[in-house]
């Protein structure tokens, strides 16, 4: 519990009209995208990185533990305030500073919606490929501290692949930079790409410096459709192995297709089993003809159905099939548990078949699909909690899952992070030495243990 | 029936449990856009009307004050992935608060902005300047009031004149058509009536123009929506059954509306939240509701040729969509009139389908915002460097000829209808 002296100081840092300790206000930003809820005792909007620096040298005089958060968009429980303590949103500070068309270099502040930024640099021409689907909504900073991807992953890499620099306020109030705005650099640890990814356990992001790139000239998009799991993953690993890499290679397995199918009726082959989206981009006359080579080389791989979009409304046509998987599932049973394993691409239809014996066993629907160009597979074990047993049989599967993707050289976790949601199954991917290492790096930075306590690591 | 169950909360329990609280609402939701906190977001105020079924949190203003942060404009439920109704949810947490507290206290929200300084000295001053000239001739069941609960006409705001006669006075309640034509009631709405009769000569004379015969019921009244928007659905429901009567009375082929906020009430509200509390009238609401269609519709349906009708001077023009409209997939027909009338080039501006900011009485509870959202709206136009905007709604016409003129700009704001019936309207 905040008591009146600390939160009159925290008002003096941000001043009256961003601090709420209202019930309104501890409620709405209780929750996130796990549906888990755990109320602070205040909520901080700080407009800079002074601010900032500020509440955590209060915080570690005062002992309260704070909790960075974005737009609340994560699935793994990062932003929320468990145990209680302050939120501090970095909403307000969600200007972009600058977008340097000579270095194809952009500096943001946190809070600055992934979409906002992607349309202010399409329109000088350049391009910042990470593309997770909540860009509508999610911030910079939760993009960076997640190290979200999306499925423009195959060919660019994801969020860490664009950052250069960032400006942190280090858990106990200091304000540093790391990296910078050169292509090389090799001074010191790289403390940029460890708190890429570090869900906002050791450090608030206030700045961000981005690598851009120039917007490609045009993009293609293709439906192919295929009778078995083994001939879309075989189409994925033969056009890689052609040194074709395409932008975006989506999948969706047959248990998604029949959501799909169920729900609107788009008139999918009979025999369709899997469904690959496959995006190339680039130079036009080279996307024509990896279109066609692309068509040639799947061809013998059981394809059932290949659709080219002739112009960007087909696209989106073929794209909505895509993106009518997550309303359609709710068809299936109310709640979701939504993991998303990654597993060598190669290893696709091997986990995919792992996951139907753990289906049948426990008697629970499962539904994968996801961005097969780099093995991350969204599984989704659809439950209804108010069925007496099955969330504990949907815990046991989850960690079945999991257990599959190791064994098969993979990892728990490509996007979401561990946050609250996966942090008990955390010492099934990693051995005690690695989590050792890990504490004593988090010990070292927030010795104090204030800044997103109980998060990540066990 | 215990008390539990008749609570307007309970009814929407259900479709609340839908929220995976993902956040996709908060993209494209107006008063987030503007007030920048989780409490306005559709999220937000779902999560707020769970912890109010649940009883655990107390009605304090600051309940009401999260619900009021929303124009009801359904953008948050066209992107909702799990089609999450907040609107309905909203209207639901209103009335329950309303019902709960009083409608009087309700007004505490309306108290917030009092204590705001700035807007209570030119509130107080518009009211006794303009208060009585403004509402003199405009009876008291009017949604006109019902959108100005007063005093906080605002100084700078630009208020429409009110019309010497409004428009179902200067007409009988059936214009005979052509036989073998269509007949139509027209539900004409308070702002056409009171503010835009000239919407109304413009309907008229086009439904004429293509032999029909209109009927103006005279037992219509306003379509209520404004007080939807304050929580007050005893009213809604009064004034619902008054217009199903009204319209009832008369055999027709079509209900017609040639605003945006009544189409909505009558056809899509109307039947969702009176019928729902009313299973004895939902029937009937649902038969109207399906005979419910807007004017701009109705007139690509019938064949409307806008070269023969059309303003037959040049111009460029833009379109902004009422959410009215929006919500109900109207998008396209407008505008394909609007295109085919020879002269008329339409430009797209930016975010055409976003909000005005009017949102029923959330102009008048947080005018600031409002202000804010509409400032957005102003630039989007005044970019597009067109000589008018068009849209289907008197009250975003309203809303947007205020914002343009606060902006200094000489755009001009009219209603589709009024560019169409140019040439047989002289
Ligand atoms: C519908 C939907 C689709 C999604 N799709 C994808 C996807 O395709 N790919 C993907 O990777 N993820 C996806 N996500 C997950 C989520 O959107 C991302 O993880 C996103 O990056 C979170 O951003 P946010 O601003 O909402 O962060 P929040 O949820 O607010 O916070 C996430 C974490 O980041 C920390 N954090 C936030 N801001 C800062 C900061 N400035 N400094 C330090 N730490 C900070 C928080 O403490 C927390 O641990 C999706 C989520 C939803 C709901
Ligand atoms: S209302 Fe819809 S879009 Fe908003 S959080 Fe809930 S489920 Fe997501
Ligand atoms: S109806 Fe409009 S204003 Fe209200 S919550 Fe939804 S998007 Fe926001």
């Amino acid at each position: 519990m905040l008591d009146a002296r600390t939160l009159q100081q925290l008002t003096d840092i941000v001043g009256a009209d961003n601090i709420a300790t209202g019930a309104q206000d501890l409620i709405c930003y209780g929750y996130d995208a796990t549906q888990m809820e755990f109320l602070p005792d205040a909520v901080v909007h700080p407009e800079s990185a002074e601010q900032v620096s500020r509440i955590l040298q209060l915080a570690n005089k005062e002992n309260v533990p704070v909790f960075p958060r974005g737009a609340g968009s994560g699935f793994t429980g990062g932003a929320l305030p468990k145990g209680g303590g302050v939120v501090l949103v970095t909403t307000r500070m969600n200007r972009i500073l600058r977008i340097d068309t000579d270095n194809l270099v952009a500096e943001v502040e946190p809070g600055v919606v992934t979409e906002t930024f992607q349309m202010a640099v399409e329109k000088l021409g350049l391009f910042y490929p990470p593309d997770p689907a909540s860009l509508k909504f999610s911030t910079l900073g939760g993009n960076v501290a997640e190290c979200a991807g999306g499925p423009r992953a195959v060919k660019y890499g994801v969020t860490k692949d664009f950052v250069m620099g960032l400006e942190v306020v280090l858990p106990t109030g200091a304000i540093i930079r790391t990296g910078g705005e050169t292509v090389k650099g090799v001074v010191g640890y790289d403390l940029t790409k460890l708190l890429c990814g570090s869900e906002g356990t050791l450090g608030i992001i206030t700045k961000i410096i981005f690598k851009l790139l120039p917007y490609p000239d045009s993009k293609k998009t293709m439906l192919t459709v295929f009778d078995s799991i083994d001939g879309a993953a075989r189409a994925v690993s033969t056009i890689i192995k052609n040194k074709i890499i395409p932008t975006t290679l989506e999948f969706m397995d047959h248990a998604t297709l029949t959501c799909v199918e169920r729900r609107f009726n788009l008139g999918m082959p009979e025999s369709a089993r899997a469904v690959l989206l496959i995006e190339v981009d680039g130079d036009r006359d080279l996307i024509e003809k990896q279109a066609g080579q692309i068509h040639k080389l799947i061809e013998p791989l059981g394809l059932v159905q290949f659709r080219v979009a002739k112009d960007a409304a087909e696209s989106e046509e073929l794209w909505r099939v895509r993106r009518l998987v997550s309303p359609s599932l709710r068809d299936v049973n109310p709640d979701k548990f939504n993991e998303d394993i990654v597993v060598p691409r190669s290893k696709v239809p091997d986990v995919i078949r792992r996951i139907e014996v753990i289906q049948k066993r426990y008697d629970i629907p499962i539904v994968n699909f996801g961005h097969a160009g780099d093995g991350n597979i969204h599984v989704n074990i659809m439950i209804d909690k108010s069925v007496p047993g099955q969330l504990e049989k949907a815990h046991e599967a989850i960690k079945e899952v999991f257990q599959a993707a190791l064994d098969l050289g993979g990892t728990m976790s490509g996007e979401h992070g561990v946050g609250l949601a996966k942090q008990p199954y955390i010492p099934l991917e990693l051995n005690a030495d690695q989590i050792t290492a890990m504490k004593a790096i988090k010990a070292a930075l927030d010795p104090n243990n204030i800044l997103n306590p109980g998060k990540m690591l066990p | 029936m215990t008390k539990k169950q008749t609570d307007p909360l309970e009814r929407v329990a259900q479709e609340m449990k839908k929220c995976v609280k993902c956040g996709a609402c908060r993209a494209n939701c107006p008063a987030f856009g503007t007030f920048q906190r989780e409490p306005a977001t559709a999220r937000g105020k779902v999560a707020l009307a769970q912890h109010l079924v649940k009883g655990d949190i107390t009605l304090d203003d600051g309940t009401y004050s999260a619900m009021s942060k929303c124009l009801l404009c359904g953008s948050c439920v066209d992107k909702c992935p799990n089609q999450v109704p907040t609107d309905e949810i909203v209207i639901a947490a209103r009335e329950a608060l309303a019902q709960r507290r009083g409608l009087t206290t309700f007004h505490k929200a309306v108290g917030q902005v009092i204590k705001n300084r700035k807007l209570m000295n030119f509130g107080a001053l518009a009211a006794a300047v303009l208060g009585p000239v403004f509402f003199r001739k405009i009876p008291s069941t009017s949604g006109l009031r019902l959108r100005f609960p007063m005093p906080f006409l605002g100084g700078s705001r630009h208020v429409p004149q009110i019309a010497k006669k409004p428009f179902m006075k200067r007409h009988p309640e059936i214009i005979k058509g052509e036989p073998g034509k269509p007949t139509i009631v027209f539900f004409v709405g308070c702002m056409t009536n009171f503010v835009y009769t000239e919407i109304g000569e413009a309907t008229l004379a086009l439904f004429r123009h293509l032999g029909c015969t209109v009927i103006i019921p005279q037992g219509q009244q306003c379509c209520g929506l404004p007080g939807m928007s304050g929580g007050d659905l005893e009213t809604v429901r009064e004034l619902a059954e008054q217009n199903l009567a009204a319209i009832e009375k008369h055999e027709a082929d079509y209900v017609m509306t040639a605003c945006a906020t009544c189409g909505g009430a009558l056809h899509k509200l109307y039947p969702l939240v009176i019928g729902k509390r009313n299973p004895e009238l939902k029937a009937r609401l649902q038969a109207v509701a399906d005979k419910t269609v807007d004017a701009a519709v109705l007139l690509q349906k019938l064949g409307l040729h806008p070269e023969e009708t059309g303003t037959g001077q040049r111009m460029r023009v833009t379109y902004h969509d009422p959410c009215h409209h929006r919500t109900a997939g109207i998008a396209k027909q407008p505008r394909t009139l609007l295109t085919q009338t020879p002269g008329l080039e339409l430009i797209e501006m930016d975010g055409a389908d976003r909000c005005c900011g009017l949102g029923g009485t959330f102009n008048v509870y947080h005018y600031e915002s409002s202000l804010d959202i509409n400032a957005g709206k102003s630039k989007a136009i005044i970019d597009t460097g067109a000589d008018a905007v068009v849209t289907g709604c008197p009250g975003c016409i309203m809303q947007l000829s205020d914002g343009l003129k606060q902006a200094g700009d000489k755009t001009r704001v009219l209603h589709t209808v009024e560019l169409l019936a140019r040439k047989i309207r002289r």
